[in-house]
């Protein structure tokens, strides 16, 4: 597995966010290149999702920064991150639950609206009432271009979703808010996927069809960077692991070499190494 | 004029009465995460059961205080135990709008058991004044300060020592935590709401001899001040509502001395204003905590709405339409009048506080905006009246922005408080920028609608035009709401997180609804400002905010059909049961308590 060397995509240095006493990310270094997929593993309280948080805008760091494409984003708000394009999904599913599964992937790809939404300085806004309004004929083509891309990427999940097309996202079942999430995720057209514990309460087919899905998107050249319990999809999708404990990352390497360290086996000692996480996991 | 120090006691000893609400609404809010808006009218209710002990039973003053915390404390218990228990699972909008609910049948009642009429509370303590230094200070001040100081010292060993005080300060730690070690958690919300209730309705008796009055608008004003208190200690903190109290007391009774009494609450409003803007978590809270457990969506009921068939709303439109052609009364018109009026206002508030989920409590005011423009920019500078009308939406819209632009960062109960203190800051500069708009006087001799010209004197005139605006607002509304902005904003609503995460700005897009929102409400008291040719500080009150907050509730949150027949509904159904005026608020209170228990999305479905 060749990593390039040139710029990364991601690159993360010092990353450090305290709560009270508590370092929750601890001094986290991360690079990430073009179409690279990096998971992310630890046990429970590890700092993962908060170090997500932090690249993702959603939390501020205490100290160190974060780069994309060679730019300081460190501290941005999630979303100018998001027009970025930096994509995420949440560990514990934030569908809108209200709107329908059409409305939540259209969200996906708000920051692609360009014909309704004018750049224009401090007028901007009032044009964009406007323009919702009166919907032009390129604001209805927009629309329309997205609804039909919409409809595409949900064909990816084959009939799991498209027959729901209408529903509102609060009477689907847990696995398909998963989808619904990391489609409103592929809607905004994103360089950089953050999947956050993507197969939570799957179950096997679930997980089976899910790993199938984000090893297309690897092979479709997306970087990725995912937080994953159940080791066998994190072996067999990555190319590099790292591994975080009480803050620090305290591994980092390829699938196999990572397994065998014996700092790891410490952290997960007396858990096992992969079922009781599993386990562990779809109780919460 | 009174010194400095009279102006300190003062201000420790109004201080010390607000933090008996505060301290109530601090550990109601540690345990339930609730801001009990009821509070206020426990303290009302306190005051009125202090009145009747002391003037029909001759009671004696300590026998007067056991009453009055024992009879609070009850009333505090019937609404933990009916009012809200009910709801500890259902949505967190629920709870909110329950407590208001509450809060208004409370005040109703008190209202109609003894008359809105002031009544005069005696101390039944001698009227002496002792010299301290350059001040006074008389023995109610040191009731006061006693009882206060007593209860903080009962207060502070019932947590500490006593094993329930314990379950309470578990439960607020944790609330599950607690929940699975055994604490009967609607014990502690019991004993919270009963001791909170109890020193409200204490605090309640001693301002009423204070100021040897009590009323029954001392309620929405305890209310106001206990909240301003609590969040300015930092939410849930009891020592940090205590000292919120007495700065709170402080602030108010220097700024009396520089500015004026009738500036007196316009320091409270702003004194939240700038805590909720610059430090949301209170003085007291550490500036950055960890970041809110994410909650999925859960804030308003989930529901579909229900489906109208085109032609059906086709043809009820068309039936109203014509209705002044038909044998109707001047009655019935000049009720759907008030109904279409009200209708643009619930318009406003469905689209505020349903589909960008920002509950208004404050949305009278921009009533108050767009009517004061509309009549100021006809009388001062002879605007025909169409165009004033409209300057009052856009003034509004503009206005009301603005206004509320510093709550944008804030969630949930915040947000109620935040518009409830700024349509008090509104009512308040209306009433004292004499210049601008004539103070207590109000403006009079408002001329009448007029369209290109022509006057719209004829009750069918008016009624066709205000029907017209409103079918116009309410179908642009339905337009923006299959926007994307339609989307966006219920995006923003259902989840701010996930909604930022995916570019979404929360200022820009809650800015643009209340833009939206603001026109439509300023365009309504424009017209009513036309068509009652008088109004003052007082014409678009909290009540009315109240009363649009139920119809968009009946009607179902974020539903623009909803909101006209909502209107119609709590308009016009009292008028056909010749409900008396008095009864009404009681009513739409009844009615608020009832959806929000029953049927909390409302006749046609949250959309």
């Amino acid at each position: 597995m060749a990593i390039a060397q040139a710029a990364p995509l991601l690159s993360v240095r010092g990353l450090t966010r305290r709560f009270g006493g508590l370092t929750a990310v601890d001094a986290i270094d991360l690079d990430l290149a073009k179409g690279e997929l990096v998971s992310i593993i630890g046990p429970n309280g590890a700092g993962k999702t908060t170090l997500f948080n932090l690249v993702t805008g959603l939390d501020r760091p205490d100290a160190g920064n974060v780069s994309f494409e060679g730019q300081d984003v460190t501290g941005l708000s999630p979303e100018t991150l998001a027009a970025e394009g930096i994509a995420r999904t949440f560990q514990l599913g934030r569908v809108f639950g209200n709107l329908s599964v059409m409305d939540n992937v259209l969200i996906g790809a708000h920051t692609r609206l360009r014909a309704v939404k004018p750049a224009v300085p401090l007028i901007g806004p009032l044009l964009e009432l406007g323009l919702a309004l009166l919907r032009p004929a390129n604001v209805k083509a927009e629309e329309e271009r997205l609804r039909e891309e919409v409809k595409v990427i949900l064909s990816r999940f084959g009939e799991r979703l498209l027959p729901r097309i209408e529903q509102p996202a609060y009477s689907l079942s847990y696995a398909n808010r998963r989808r619904v999430e990391i489609a409103r995720a592929l809607a905004l057209k994103p360089r950089l996927l953050l999947l956050d514990e993507p197969t939570a309460g799957m179950n096997p087919t679930e997980t089976a069809e899910m790993q199938a899905l984000v090893a297309e998107l690897k092979a479709e050249g997306l970087t990725i960077l995912l937080i994953e319990h159940k080791l066998e999809m994190v072996m067999r999708l990555s190319d590099r692991v790292i591994v975080m404990d009480e803050g620090k990352k305290i591994a980092e390497g390829a699938g196999e070499q990572v397994r065998t360290d014996p700092k790891v086996i410490e952290a997960y000692l007396g858990h096992g190494l992969s079922g009781a996480a599993d386990q562990r996991e779809s109780a919460a | 004029m009174s010194s400095w120090l009279d102006y300190t006691i003062n201000g420790l000893i109004v201080g010390n009465v607000y933090a008996l609400v505060a301290v109530g609404l601090a550990l109601i809010f540690g345990v339930s995460r609730l801001i009990n808006f009821a509070q206020g009218s426990i303290y009302l209710v306190g005051a009125y059961i202090g009145w009747v002990a002391v003037v029909q039973l001759h009671t004696p003053l300590p026998l007067t205080i056991i009453v009055v915390a024992l009879a609070a404390a009850l009333v505090g218990l019937i609404i933990e135990r009916f009012g809200l228990r009910p709801l500890q699972n259902s949505v967190r909008i629920a709870p909110l709008l329950a407590t208001i609910g509450i809060s208004f049948v409370l005040d109703q009642l008190v209202m109609l058991t003894f008359s809105p009429n002031p009544r005069a509370l005696p101390s039944q303590l001698p009227d002496v004044r002792f010299q301290i230094g350059g001040g006074t200070i008389g023995p109610l001040d040191l009731l006061i300060a006693g009882v206060g100081l007593t209860s903080a010292l009962l207060l502070f060993a019932f947590l500490r020592y006593s094993k329930l005080g314990w379950a309470v300060r578990a439960t607020a730690q944790d609330r599950d935590a607690a929940m699975q070690m055994g604490v009967d958690v609607n014990r502690v919300n019991q004993a919270v709401f009963g001791i909170a209730a109890a020193l409200g309705g204490v605090s309640g008796l001693l301002v009423g001899m204070y100021y040897n009055q009590i009323d029954t608008a001392m309620s929405l004003q305890a209310t106001l001040k206990g909240v301003v208190a609590e969040v300015v200690g930092g939410a849930g903190n009891v020592p940090g509502a205590v000292i919120g109290s007495l700065l709170l007391g402080l602030v108010e009774s220097y700024g009396v001395a520089v500015f004026g009494t009738s500036y007196r609450n316009l320091f409270a409003f702003l004194l939240l204003v700038v805590v909720l803007v610059l430090r949301p978590n209170g003085l007291f809270a550490s500036a950055r905590q960890a970041p809110p457990e994410p909650l999925t969506g859960t804030f308003i009921a989930p529901s579909r709405p229900v489906r109208i068939p085109r032609w059906a709303l086709l043809v009820v439109l068309g039936v109203f339409a014509i209705l002044p052609l038909l044998p109707v009364s001047l009655y019935v018109l000049q009720t759907l009048i008030n109904a279409w009026l009200l209708g643009m206002l619930a318009l406003s508030l469905t689209l505020v506080a349903g589909t960008i989920g920002q509950v208004s409590l404050g949305h009278a005011a921009l009533l108050a905006i767009g009517a004061y423009t509309s009549a100021l920019l006809s009388l001062n500078f002879s605007v025909p009246v169409g165009l004033a009308i409209i300057g009052g939406g856009l003034t509004s819209a503009a206005l009301g922005t603005a206004l509320i632009s510093p709550s944008f960062r804030l969630r949930g109960h915040y947000v109620s408080i935040a518009t409830l203190a700024i349509g008090e800051i509104v009512s308040l500069v209306i009433l004292n920028w004499e210049g601008v708009t004539r103070g207590p006087i109000g403006v009079s001799g408002i001329p009448p609608l007029s369209l290109f010209g022509y006057e719209l004197i004829s009750p069918t005139s008016i009624y066709w035009f205000s029907f017209a605006v409103m079918v116009v607002l309410a179908l642009l509304q339905a337009r923006l709401l299959g926007s994307h902005l339609g989307r966006s904003f219920r995006a923003i609503r259902d989840d701010d997180v996930a909604a930022r995460a995916y570019g979404l700005s929360l200022n820009r897009y809650k800015s643009l609804a209340f833009i939206f929102g603001g026109f439509a409400a300023g365009i309504s008291g424009g017209i009513a400002a036309h068509l009652y040719s008088y109004i003052n500080h007082e014409t678009f009150n909290t009540q009315q905010s109240i009363l649009a907050l139920t119809v968009v509730i009946l009607g179902g949150l974020g539903n623009v059909v909803g909101a006209v027949v909502g209107s119609v509904a709590l308009v016009g159904l009292p008028e056909v049961f010749r409900i008396a005026a008095e009864y009404r608020i009681l009513i739409y209170g009844i009615v608020l308590l009832l959806l929000v228990r029953f049927r909390p999305q409302g006749l046609l479905g949250t959309i």
